[in-house]
Parts: structure tokens; C-alpha cells; sequence
């Protein structure tokens, strides 16, 4: 599967997947960023600052710990956490945010916009503007404002605006939306940090490439503490940055199964959940050609989630040549099972997940009963669930759990 | 040839400029919306523009996103917008342009809706967020069936760009006036005329000039340089805010006189 590492194609192609679907007043600014890029990638200056910021600042590599007790309680395959959670800022979305803002800088911008659903991405942005003096101004639906606040704080207290959006469901679509507008406007001066594998391309290489880090870092210590690949790797995906950013090392290894976890929201009907495979079709959204969430017409669909970060339409482009390749499988997991998996995490491990995060745990509960003890399971814990403790705590009633 | 190259080579032949309004199908009902484009071309609309309602227009400003809105809280289908020129061509031979995002075109399939719009009678389609480089099937659908394929030039087109553009394009091609997305605005932009000079030294095609147009001395001055002034969002403004009045197309239609007259006050 050499071909992993030829994708995409010159014009951002994954198969039939992704491509450019955009206003033309972006066609240049996207090519100027794609050729800044690739010429980035080739230069080891940027790579090693890069790398000593992710080293010193972010506090990479991140462990990749072994959930004894959570192993034990499920009954099989030996679970490990690779715990993204503990970079600096307290998810994976770090990783791209300081990328992509030494490229801004690179390219001569002075002002980074971005969007963000559960609000990670945004304080990641805001925090490495903050740390390269870049002004920042972040697109937020006032629905994410109102679940996500405490980020919502702290990307203001990081010196980066927040403007909120309201229109549709007030959520990440709309912001992403905003965001675009605001792109297209003030193009000139203004580098757009998208926060996932979305978008039109170069958007979905730079996000991957920037998260692959993860993968690589898990190939190492898993050999290193286990002597041998993984069987299975399992992650939620939203966009899916946090995702290909586990997987991408492991694409050339069939032997290593690979599963993406969606957001099964609160039911089967469209509006009701967030799992783009289950219930899409391939249709174009903000900029890409991939699996969306639309109604008959191509209008695209309202979604729900109890995790911010993975309620969106569309999934990325990557992922759906994957899935239709059968090399990654995606399932999908209820808001109930997330929070059920959140709660034991916590009791387990002494961690909180984040509710994106949890999803992927949920999947993990129903998988890992059913493998041998000898075989490796690891899962992307892609953040810290601090920002979701409100939430939680509103749905906090489960019959013999004690109230917080 | 179609009906719009013909309108707008005859415009050139005879020295007049072009007079392009947009408007949303569906805004306020569909019923309205033909009466509004028999009413606009009485008014001297040379081309008119109609919109498909998307859920997610990225590149419009909010005028536009609350029109799509509201057509689309009608239930407005793009079924409903062929529908509705097959309604305006039974007194009508005004040229039609289909402007909608790309979306909702794959979704009906392209080569259904290229079969359609030249049943019903559509003469171009313009999509938002369709560039030549991903439009090759799109082009070669619409072509089969005499639909011309108009793309946009942006501020930011490089001269390479606008060359690309020129050759895959037919009928005219739009030049978005500045960057940043639709919507009203006091002033013409710079990048304007440079723009315009540069898609000229490209193609012989007519060219519109569109975003931000709305005032007679904006039509004029885009008159002095390019085939055709597009106006969208001023006149979808006006249908906003008399949607509930009974001389609702009667108000928009003197609207559109005055832009197309260079006068300085809106006629009584």
C-alpha cells in the first residue's frame, strides 16, 4: 500500500475524494499555499523548529499508556491509551495549530483566523498565535459558545478574538462557513487555519501530515513496550484529523486493523446524529467532495452530537477513499454509550476523556470483550474532557451512579 | 445559437451594455418570483440570473443567505426553478443563467439537469464553487445539451487563471469586482477595471461584472468598461424589505429602471 504516501494527487485528489470546490477568488490563494507548503515540507529549518516546539512546548512524544484496570474490567484485548490528551492546550489539535501557524508566519500573514466546533481547535490556534504574535480571530457557532464556554473563555484570555455565529444548528458547519467568508474577504493578509483533515486541498494533506506524528510516535513505543505491531486502533472522527493522525503510519500494515468511530448522536434519523457513512452520500460541502450528511435535494443536513467536535455533515475526503477501499471501517457509537464510557474512564483510569474522545472508548467497550487477551488494542484518547464537565454534569443521572 | 449569446452579441452589434439582475427563486414564493422576472425584463433586464437556494452559500453575504433561507423554509427544490421557467417561456425569450452552488446540481444529477434545462428552456449555469479545473464533466454535460458553462474571474485570478477560465468558459464570463462575497456596498471596488483588462486581453467573450453592484453610477461605471452589470443583493434587499406589500413586483421592477438609468434618486 506504497499508494498511501502518493495521496493525494496533484490536484488534491483521494480517488474520486476531495479536490477544490471553491470560489474562485480562493483558486490562487489555495495554490500559493499549497506550493508554500511543499516547499516547508522540504526544508529541514522548518521541520526542526517545528520539532523543538512540539518538544518543549507541547510536551510530545505523548505517552502511550497501558489501561490495566479498564483492560481487567472489559475482559480482553490488552487496551492502550495514546494519550494526546496531554499536549499542551489538552488535545491532538496543537499539533496542526503550531504547524500551520509557522507556515502563516512563513508566508508573510499577520492575521489567523480560524473555526472550531468543540473549541479545542480554536484555543489551539489561539495559543500558538499568542506564542508567534499573530493576531487571531476565531469563528464559533453560539451553540458550541454556550456548551463549550469554558474554552470560549479561554481563547479570549489568550488574546484571540471570538466572534460567534448565528445561523443553521450554531455549530461547526456554520462556523467553517463564517470562517470561508471571512477568507475570501481579507485574503490578502489573512492565513485561514483549518483545524482537521477538511476542506478544499491543501487542507487535508497539511492537517494529516502535521497529525501523523501520533501514528509514528505509536508505532515506536508500542514496539518498544510490546515488541510487536497492534491488532486493532480504533478513533473517533469528526473531521477525522485526530484519526488519520493514529492511523496514517499504519496504512501500509494490513495486518493492523483500523477503525473510525462517528457520532451517533441521539437517533437514526437524519438531524438526529453525526455518522456521515451510516446515513450520506458523496456531495460536495465547504471547499471538498466526500461523504455528507444532505437530504435529497443536496441540502445539506442539520447534525447532533453530544460531542461538539464530531456534530458536522461532512467527513474528510481521506477518509471516504479509504472506507471505500475497506481498509479503515467506521461504526458509529450513541451519546449515551460515549457518556457511559466517559464515566468509566474516569473510574478506571483517573482520566476524563474528552466526550469526542469517549466515542472512540464506547467502541472500544463493545470490541474488546469479544478479542483475545494477547492481542493489542490502542485508541486515540484525542483530549482532555475538562471542557465537557458541564455537560456531563447536566446529563449526570444514571440510576446507581452517585451524583457528583 | 443560444438565446443568450444572441442577446448579447446583439447588444454589442448595436453599442448598448448589458443589464444583468439576480434573483432568488423562492424569495418570497415561487409564484412571485416568475411574476418579479416578467416584470424585471419589462423593465429592461437584457439577462436574467436565477438562483438556486443552497443551505450553506459560502460566498454569499447575508442579504443573500437570509433570501436562501427563506426559500428554502418555502420548500423551494430546484425542480421548482425549472419549473418556473417553464412557466416564464411561455410569454418569455428573456436568456436565462441557472447560479446555484454545486451541491445541489450533483445531487439531481448533471446529466438529468442539463436534459432539463434545455427542455424548459435555460440558456447557462454559473456555479459558485465550481472551477474550471474540477468542472470537465460538468462542462462536457452541459455542453451536449447547448448549455453554456459560464465560470467566475476574481480579483485574485492570476493571468494563467484567467486563460484557463477564457477557454473553458461560453456565453460571458463574470467578473467578481472585488474580494470578499456578495453583497451591497457604497463604492465600486478598485480591482475593478484592472481586472476587467485583464480577462479582456484573454477573450473576446462579452463580460459581466458582478458583487457589490448597487447603484446607477455603479452600472455606468462598469458600462464604460465591461458588456454587462450583474445586481443581486440590492435588488434582493428591495424584495426583503417589501416582501409584504401588494405592489411588492411593481417596487422592485422601479427599482431596476433606476439602476439601469443612471439617474441619482429612485423614480416615484
Amino acid at each position: 500500500m506504497s499508494r498511501a504516501f502518493s495521496l493525494p494527487d496533484a490536484r488534491g485528489h483521494f480517488g474520486p475524494y476531495g479536490g477544490r470546490f471553491v470560489p474562485e477568488t480562493l483558486m490562487h490563494p489555495l495554490q500559493e499555499l499549497t506550493a508554500a507548503y511543499l516547499a516547508a515540507r522540504e526544508d529541514p529549518d522548518f521541520h526542526r523548529e517545528l520539532h523543538e516546539l512540539l518538544r518543549t512546548y507541547v510536551g510530545r512524544p505523548t505517552p502511550l499508556f497501558f489501561a490495566r484496570r479498564l483492560t481487567e474490567h472489559l475482559g480482553g484485548a490488552k487496551i492502550y491509551l495514546k494519550r494526546e490528551d496531554l499536549c499542551h492546550t489538552g488535545a491532538h489539535k496543537i499539533n496542526n495549530a503550531l504547524g500551520q501557524a509557522l507556515l502563516a508566519k512563513r508566508m508573510g500573514k499577520t492575521r489567523v483566523i480560524a473555526e472550531t466546533g468543540a473549541g479545542q481547535h480554536g484555543v489551539a490556534t489561539a495559543t500558538a498565535c499568542a506564542l508567534l504574535g499573530l493576531q487571531c480571530v476565531i469563528y464559533m457557532g453560539t451553540e458550541d459558545m454556550r456548551r463549550q464556554a469554558l474554552n470560549v473563555f479561554r481563547m479570549q484570555l489568550l488574546g484571540a478574538e471570538v466572534r460567534g455565529v448565528d445561523a443553521g444548528s450554531r455549530t461547526l458547519k456554520e462556523a467553517i462557513s463564517e470562517a470561508l467568508r471571512d477568507w475570501v474577504t481579507y485574503v490578502e493578509t489573512t492565513y485561514y487555519l483549518l483545524g482537521s483533515v477538511l476542506g478544499p486541498h491543501p487542507y487535508p494533506m497539511i492537517v494529516r501530515d502535521f497529525q501523523s506524528l501520533i501514528g509514528r510516535e505509536t508505532r515506536e513505543q508500542i514496539l518498544e513496550c510490546a515488541g510487536r505491531l497492534p491488532d486493532v486502533l480504533i478513533a473517533c472522527v469528526g473531521g477525522g484529523s485526530n484519526a488519520l493522525g493514529l492511523f496514517f503510519d499504519f496504512l501500509a500494515e494490513p495486518q493492523v486493523r483500523m477503525i473510525g468511530v462517528e457520532a451517533g448522536g441521539c437517533g437514526h434519523t437524519l438531524g438526529e446524529h453525526a455518522a456521515r457513512f451510516a446515513g450520506g452520500r458523496p456531495g460536495v460541502l465547504h471547499g471538498t467532495y466526500t461523504y455528507v450528511l444532505q437530504d435529497e435535494d443536496g441540502q445539506i443536513a442539520l447534525t447532533h452530537s453530544v460531542a461538539a467536535g464530531l456534530d458536522y455533515a461532512a467527513v474528510g475526503p481521506e477518509h471516504a477513499y479509504w472506507r471505500d477501499r475497506g481498509r479503515i471501517e467506521y461504526v458509529s457509537v450513541s451519546d449515551q454509550e460515549a457518556l457511559e464510557a466517559f464515566h468509566l474512564l474516569a473510574r478506571t483510569e483517573g482520566i476524563l476523556p474528552a466526550l469526542e474522545s469517549a466515542h472512540a472508548l464506547a467502541y472500544v467497550c463493545r470490541l474488546a470483550p469479544t478479542m483475545r487477551r494477547d492481542q493489542i488494542l490502542i485508541v486515540n484518547l484525542s483530549g482532555r474532557g475538562d471542557k465537557d464537565v458541564q455537560t456531563v454534569a447536566d446529563r449526570f443521572h444514571p440510576e446507581g451512579m452517585p451524583s457528583p | 445559437m443560444s438565446r443568450l449569446r444572441e442577446r448579447l452579441q446583439a447588444l454589442r452589434r448595436t453599442g448598448r451594455k448589458g443589464f444583468i439582475p439576480y434573483l432568488m427563486a423562492g424569495d418570497p414564493d415561487l409564484e412571485t418570483t416568475a411574476r418579479l422576472i416578467r416584470a424585471l425584463e419589462a423593465a429592461g433586464a437584457d439577462v436574467l440570473e436565477l438562483g438556486v437556494p443552497f443551505s450553506d452559500p459560502i460566498a454569499d453575504g447575508p442579504i443573500l443567505q437570509r433570501a436562501a433561507e427563506r426559500a428554502l423554509r418555502r420548500g423551494t427544490r430546484l425542480r421548482d426553478c425549472l419549473d418556473i421557467v417553464a412557466d416564464v417561456r411561455r410569454h418569455s425569450e428573456i436568456p436565462i443563467v441557472l447560479f446555484s452552488y454545486l451541491n445541489p446540481l450533483l445531487q439531481f444529477g448533471l446529466e438529468r439537469l442539463a436534459r432539463e434545462m434545455a427542455v424548459v428552456g435555460i440558456d447557462g449555469v454559473l456555479t459558485t464553487d465550481l472551477v474550471p479545473e474540477e468542472a470537465e464533466e460538468f462542462r462536457q454535460v452541459m455542453r451536449a445539451q447547448g448549455i453554456e458553462t459560464i465560470f467566475l474571474v476574481a480579483p485574485t485570478s492570476t493571468d494563467e487563471r484567467i486563460a484557463e477560465i477564457a477557454r473553458s468558459a461560453s456565453g460571458f464570463i463574470y467578473v467578481v469586482s472585488r474580494t470578499g462575497v456578495t453583497g451591497t456596498r457604497e463604492q465600486l471596488s478598485e480591482t475593478m477595471r484592472p481586472t476587467v483588462e485583464r480577462v479582456r486581453r484573454h477573450t473576446d467573450l462579452p463580460i459581466a461584472v458582478g458583487f457589490g453592484i448597487s447603484r446607477p453610477e455603479h452600472v455606468r461605471e462598469i458600462w464604460h468598461y465591461a458588456d454587462a452589470a450583474v445586481v443581486g443583493s440590492a435588488l434582493v434587499q428591495e424584495i426583503e424589505r417589501h416582501a409584504a406589500e401588494p405592489d411588492l413586483v411593481k417596487r422592485v421592477a422601479r427599482f431596476a429602471r433606476w439602476l439601469k438609468s443612471g439617474a441619482t434618486e429612485i423614480p416615484n
